[in-house]
Formats: structure tokens, C-alpha cells, sequence
């Protein structure tokens, strides 16, 4: 049996998928977050389900790449059941999508979800007089909490079993009369089969002017669209507004109508929570406090990271000598051996320290829901370099890691701002170039050389942002975001959102980072990497690096963390100062910023952008990263 | 006189009259709960002309200044 949740933004669709999952899919406080689906197998009463999550709709007529995947899925996956999640503390908004998805005539359970939250606001929900009105069960839950979940898929399992399917609700009757006269002109011409879909729902549809089902028309008849013109027409003249306003207008009313009829409203209990906005969103303050809760963000980062680094690479490096008082250190085990150790103790020491912390952070204010109020506040700014507010996201995410950044550039509307966004994501330093430049700059020359490279980076980012929305000169649609309610962060959500994008580097990052650690030993063993050495000796001679770093910089290409990783190793010390002046270091760091994204990156960036923009990306970084690291090395 | 959901002060509740964009710009508004006939709630505007937050049906929504100045509204 297969199962489809489906949703508004942020109801909570990927907690429940969590909870059954295992905690495979990320969830956060930002509408529209999931931005591809996520399936799951699992076991009820010994059947096998299959769970979906699918990115959060707010209607079924779609505009983002996001909305349009979830409809097509729902539209062609042969789901079974859905689960429509719904906030309940925003029941009446929510009721639209229910309404279009009991209209899609598919077996369906609704989860009250965040009952909790709705009380607290004061609204009481009968559950049984909207469940009868609908025509399908429904079930409250507090997701976050495991409450409810249990009864829910017993619920969907017997909905899908039994096929049942809901109450379709009358608009007035005036659209109603139009409704069935196009449905029936559908059915004659047998439209609906090409899309398959119920005959009334695609007639509403193009009452509603949808692109999709406008433009995917294959049937030969094209007098169909005559008919829809009349319609169309039909309704603006009766209603003096546009069709698919006047359909809009009237799923609204009949939302408002059902609420009514099944909510009583209580006082609402304010929680201190509620007033964070008066400080966090204020027209000052609220810049202050962004600047004053980023600033404390990376300082934590830096010092729990550096507390750990120290030790921990202390205890690796006395590690090594001690094995080479056994096997002789010309050997070509030793070689390996040390090469492996290598590759662990970057791991471990160097990496970890740095990213546990900055994951988690970032998981913390992503539940909190501070995220869209940044999006909010930043808006004006990236107005300047032709973005929107909700560009916001992807760069922020991109300091976690590009490949989700770019993945997130889906819930922009315009594909000339996915394009700009996914380029200057990619300059993003993410956790792995935080870490080198936590691990080399900020412990060997200073932690304000560290944030001097971050502002030089946002510098870089505004400019480059600048240029690309002049070559692409268009006006963006501009901002239209929901602001969700803040949530308190659950510890054990942000854990496992925390492990989960861990468990990337552990499984992926660090045997790379082993592997590459031990080929480079080897290449030393057999000689090989003077000869590469040699081939990059043009960049680092005009970048001033000594010549050991050219092997490094293809590992870079790998993973972005194993070329400073790497470059320890050619070097041969731990302790880099004493090889490396500091102007050296600042210049290698600064083009292991910025010159091509690693494969993972690229490989998203083809999927999302297409090859040639991918190529573009690969050749403008690169040039950026020679040019400024070129300046780095003369004027630092 | 028409008036637009940008030029309306702070804490002012507003009603739409009708919203002047196109197709897309309509029906983004409307799933958030912002049709003809709807109350607003102006809460706050950011500086430099950046994006409005109104309150709707209990509900946050931000919106771009280029956004808001297609909605049209009335004092309630």
C-alpha cells in the first residue's frame, strides 16, 4: 500500500514521516523546505506500507517546482491513500488544499496535527462534525511529540484498505451550474483520461487558468479550449472578477464556512515565545540581534571547536613516531599505515570538532523558525543584488552545505533566480570550508582573519550578485512568505537532524578522506607527486605557495576539507606555521574558497542548472578564486 | 480613493478591495489566506523600503514592497 503525505508548508508532514522513518527526512520551521520527496518502507500489522514525503502545497494549482513536483506524483504515483497534514492552529487556510484534494476523489484521512498549539491560540476543533462534513476520518496529533501517530496509520491502513472516498462540497450554485457544464463538454471528449484525473477536477482547474493542465494538452479536439474561453468568460462577466479568482473566492468561503461551523474560540494562552518578534523582528534591533546571534553562532563554533581540535591532533601526531620505532618509516607499509592514521585523525581532530557544533546550531534556529524571519529582514539588501528575500535560504543553508543550498533554490519562483542563487551558493564557505578556515587561519593567525575572510567573502558574493543579475537583467516577482509561528526546538529533532547531515561526512567524506590520505602517501612513497606537483607548478608559483600544494588541490576538487587535510600531510607537520608563512596560508585558503565547487556540488548544480551553467559556475569560480588569491598574496 | 497595501501605517487594519497583479501573483495571495474581502493587519514595515509583515487570519505573512503595492485596500 502506498502512502502519500501531503500538506501546507510546514504542517508537519516530515515530522510524521520521522517518526516512522527513523529519522530519514529533514524537517525545519520554513515553508517549503522539503524540496524533493522522500519514500520510506515500513511495517503495520504485518503489511508492508510505503510512505511519501511530499514537499508542502499550499493549493493544488502550482506555481514553484516544488508544489508541481507533488502534484505530478500524487497525480501519476498511483497513491493508495493520503494523509493530509494540516496545522491545526491554521485550520480555515488549510482546509483550501483538503478541499482541492477531496475534489481529486482519492481514499483520504486528515491529521489534525499541532492540536496542541491550536489550543494553546484558543481554537477548539470538533472533530467528529468536520470529519462528518468531509466525509473522511480524522485524527489529531502532536507529531513532535509521538502523540496521535499510532492511530493515524491504523487509520490510513483501514481508509486504504476500504477505498472510501469523501464528500465533494458545493460551490454556489451559479459556479457550480458552470462547473458541471464544463465537466460534462470534458467527458464527452474524454480529456480527462489523458491526465487522469477526476472530469470535475480539470474542469475546475481550467475555471482556474491552470498552466499545467493548459499547456500539457495533447488531444487532438482543441475546440475544448472555446469551450473553456466560454466559461472562463462566463464567470467574469457574472462575478465582475477573473475565473480563477472567482473559484478561489469561492473555496475560501466554503473553508470559512466549515471552520465556523466546527470551532469554538477560548481565550488564547500568550506564551512569552510570542513577543520574540517584537525584538527579533523590530526595524533595528532586529538587524542587531541577527549580527549579535550570528557573531556568538560562529565564536561557539570556533572555540568548542578548538577545545577538541588541540588535544586530539596532539594525541594523533605523537601516534606516528611510535609506530616508526617499529616498522622503519622508508617502508612502504609504514607509508600506508601513516597515511591511513592521517586520514582518521583529519576526522576526527579537524573536522568533527568544527561541524558537530555548526550543525547543530543551524538545526536549532532552523526549528526555532528564525530562518524566514532573516528572509524578512533581509529582503531590502538582496533587492541590491536582484534577488529576493527567500534567496536568503539557500545561503544560509550553504554555510551548512552547497549541495542542500542549491537543492533549496527550488522554492524560488523565477529560474533566473535559482540560476544566481546556485552560483553565488556555491561561494559560500560551507562546514567544510569553515573548517579550514576555523582550523588554519583562525587558529594559526587569528580569529579575526577568519572573520576578515567571511566579510571578504560576502564582499566577493554581493559584487559577483551584482554583475550576474546585470548580464540577466529581470524584475523578480518579489517576496511572498509565510512567517510561521516560532516553535520551541525539540533536543531530540535537532539531534537527529544534526546526525543526519553528519552521518554524510562519516560515511561519505571520511573514507574519501582515509583513501586520499593514503594515495597521497603512496604517490610520496613512489615519487609521483613531484611529477603532479610539477604539472600545477604555474597556479602555485603565481599564487606563491610552495610547490607541495599542487596534489592537494585536486583532492579539493574531492571534498573541500580534505585539501587542507591533504596540504598537512604534503607538508609533512601538523604544525603548519613553520612551513608556511601566514600570507601563504591566508592565499591558499582563500582560493580553496572560492575556485570550483567539489563533485558532489557540481553534480547537483548539473541536475538543477543544466551543463552549461554548471560549466559557466566551474569557469567563473575558478577565475575568481586566481584573481583574489593572486591580490591576497601581495597586499596581505 | 484607492490606496495600496504599501502606503498604509503601522497596527492599521485594512479590508481588499481587489488585488491588480496578474494570474500568479493572485492565486500565491489567495492560498495564504489574502482574497477580496479579506482583513489585514499591518504589523510592521521593514527599513529601506524592504518587505511589509500583515497579519491574516492569524496567520504571518511577508510581503515584498512590489507585492504589496499591487494589493488595493480600504481603511476598516
Amino acid at each position: 500500500m502506498k502512502i502519500a503525505l501531503m500538506g501546507q508548508p510546514n504542517s508537519g508532514k516530515s515530522t510524521i514521516f520521522n517518526s516512522v522513518a527513523g529519522y530519514k527526512a529533514v524537517t525545519s520551521n520554513f515553508p517549503g523546505k522539503t524540496v524533493t520527496y522522500t519514500l520510506t518502507k515500513f511495517n503495520l500489522f504485518g503489511q508492508a506500507l510505503e510512505l511519501v514525503d511530499l514537499p508542502g502545497t499550499y493549493s493544488l494549482t502550482s506555481f514553484d517546482l516544488a508544489e508541481l513536483e507533488a502534484r505530478k506524483y500524487l497525480l501519476n504515483g498511483n497513491v493508495d491513500v493520503v494523509i493530509n497534514v494540516i496545522d491545526a492552529s491554521l485550520l480555515s487556510r488549510s482546509l483550501e488544499l483538503t478541499l482541492q484534494l477531496l475534489e481529486l476523489k482519492v481514499p483520504m484521512v486528515i491529521c489534525l496535527n499541532m492540536i496542541d498549539e491550536a489550543d494553546r491560540k484558543g481554537i477548539k476543533i470538533d472533530i467528529e462534525k468536520l470529519s462528518k462534513i468531509l466525509g473522511v476520518p480524522v485524527v489529531p496529533a502532536v507529531a513532535v511529540k509521538g502523540k496521535g501517530i499510532k492511530e493515524l496509520f491504523s487509520t490510513t491502513y483501514k481508509m486504504g484498505e476500504k477505498k472510501k472516498i469523501g464528500k465533494t462540497l458545493n460551490f454556489s450554485k451559479d459556479v457550480e451550474e458552470v462547473i458541471e457544464k464544463l465537466s460534462a463538454q470534458i467527458k464527452e471528449k474524454q480529456i480527462s483520461k489523458e491526465f487522469n484525473v477526476p472530469e470535475q477536477f480539470l474542469a475546475i482547474k481550467y475555471l482556474e487558468n491552470d498552466r499545467y493542465f493548459m499547456e500539457n494538452f495533447k488531444s487532438r479536439d482543441k475546440n475544448i479550449f472555446k469551450e473553456i474561453h466560454y466559461f472562463q468568460n462566463l464567470l467574469n462577466e457574472v462575478h465582475g472578477r477573473p475565473s480563477d479568482e472567482v473559484i478561489s473566492s469561492e473555496r475560501h468561503h466554503l473553508s470559512m464556512n466549515i471552520y465556523e461551523s466546527v470551532v469554538s474560540l477560548t481565550k488564547p494562552h500568550a506564551s512569552l515565545i510570542d513577543y520574540l518578534d517584537n525584538i527579533l523582528m523590530h526595524p533595528i534591533l532586529g538587524y542587531i540581534f541577527l549580527a549579535l546571534i550570528f557573531y556568538l553562532f560562529f565564536n561557539l563554533v570556533f572555540n568548542v571547536g578548538k577545545i577538541v581540535e588541540e588535544p586530539l591532533l596532539n594525541y594523533f601526531y605523537r601516534i606516528i613516531p611510535l609506530i616508526g620505532k617499529s616498522i622503519s618509516t622508508e617502508t612502504l607499509l609504514f607509508s600506508v599505515i601513516s597515511g591511513i592514521i592521517q586520514g582518521l585523525a583529519g576526522g576526527i581532530a579537524i573536522v568533527l570538532p568544527y561541524l558537530f557544533p555548526f550543525l547543530f546550531g543551524l538545526a536549532i534556529l532552523e526549528d526555532l523558525g528564525y530562518l524566514p524571519r532573516i528572509a524578512f529582514l533581509m529582503d531590502a539588501f538582496l533587492h541590491k543584488i536582484g534577488l529576493h528575500g527567500k534567496a536568503i535560504i539557500p545561503f544560509i543553508l550553504g554555510y551548512g552545505c552547497t549541495v542542500p543550498a542549491i537543492m533549496a533554490t527550488r522554492i524560488l519562483e523565477s529560474e533566473r533566480d535559482r540560476f544566481i542563487t546556485s552560483v553565488l551558493a556555491t561561494m559560500i564557505p560551507c562546514a567544510a570550508r569553515m573548517t579550514i578556515i576555523f582550523a588554519l587561519v583562525a587558529f594559526y593567525i587569528s580569529p579575526k582573519a577568519a572573520l576578515a575572510i567571511y566579510i571578504l567573502n560576502l564582499i566577493v558574493i554581493i559584487i559577483s550578485g551584482k554583475i550576474l543579475s546585470r548580464l540577466l537583467p529581470e524584475v523578480t516577482p518579489g517576496m511572498i512568505l509565510e512567517i510561521p509561528a516560532y516553535h520551541i526546538p525539540s533536543l531530540k529533532v535537532a539531534l537527529a537532524k544534526t546526525w543526519l547531515r553528519m552521518k554524510e561526512f562519516i560515511f561519505v567524506a571520511w573514507p574519501l578522506l582515509i583513501v586520499g590520505s593514503t594515495i597521497l602517501s603512496l604517490l610520496h612513497y613512489f615519487r609521483a607527486d613531484t611529477l603532479i606537483n610539477h604539472f600545477f607548478s604555474p597556479l602555485t608559483i603565481i599564487l606563491g605557495l610552495p610547490l607541495v600544494v599542487g596534489t592537494t588541490l585536486i583532492f579539493g576538487i574531492l571534498r573541500k576539507e580534505l585539501s587542507m587535510l591533504m596540504l598537512i600531510q604534503a607538508l609533512g607537520t601538523a604544525n603548519v606555521v613553520s612551513v608556511m608563512s601566514t600570507t601563504q596560508i591566508m592565499t591558499f585558503t582563500i582560493f580553496i574558497i572560492f575556485y570550483i565547487p567539489c563533485m558532489a556540488t557540481i553534480a547537483v548544480l548539473w541536475r538543477e542548472i543544466g551543463s552549461k551553467r554548471t560549466l559557466f559556475t566551474i569557469a567563473f569560480t575558478f577565475i575568481l578564486a586566481i584573481i583574489l588569491a593572486t591580490i591576497t598574496r601581495f597586499i596581505y | 480613493m484607492a490606496i495600496t497595501l504599501d502606503s498604509i501605517g503601522e497596527n492599521k487594519k485594512v479590508k481588499v478591495v481587489s488585488i491588480s497583479g496578474g494570474w500568479g501573483i493572485r492565486q500565491r495571495l489567495g492560498c495564504l489566506g489574502i482574497h477580496p474581502g479579506d482583513i489585514i493587519t499591518l504589523k510592521r514595515s521593514a527599513i529601506m523600503r524592504g518587505p511589509i509583515l500583515i497579519s491574516v487570519h492569524g496567520n504571518q505573512v511577508a510581503l515584498g514592497r512590489g507585492v504589496a503595492r499591487k494589493v488595493v485596500v480600504e481603511a476598516e
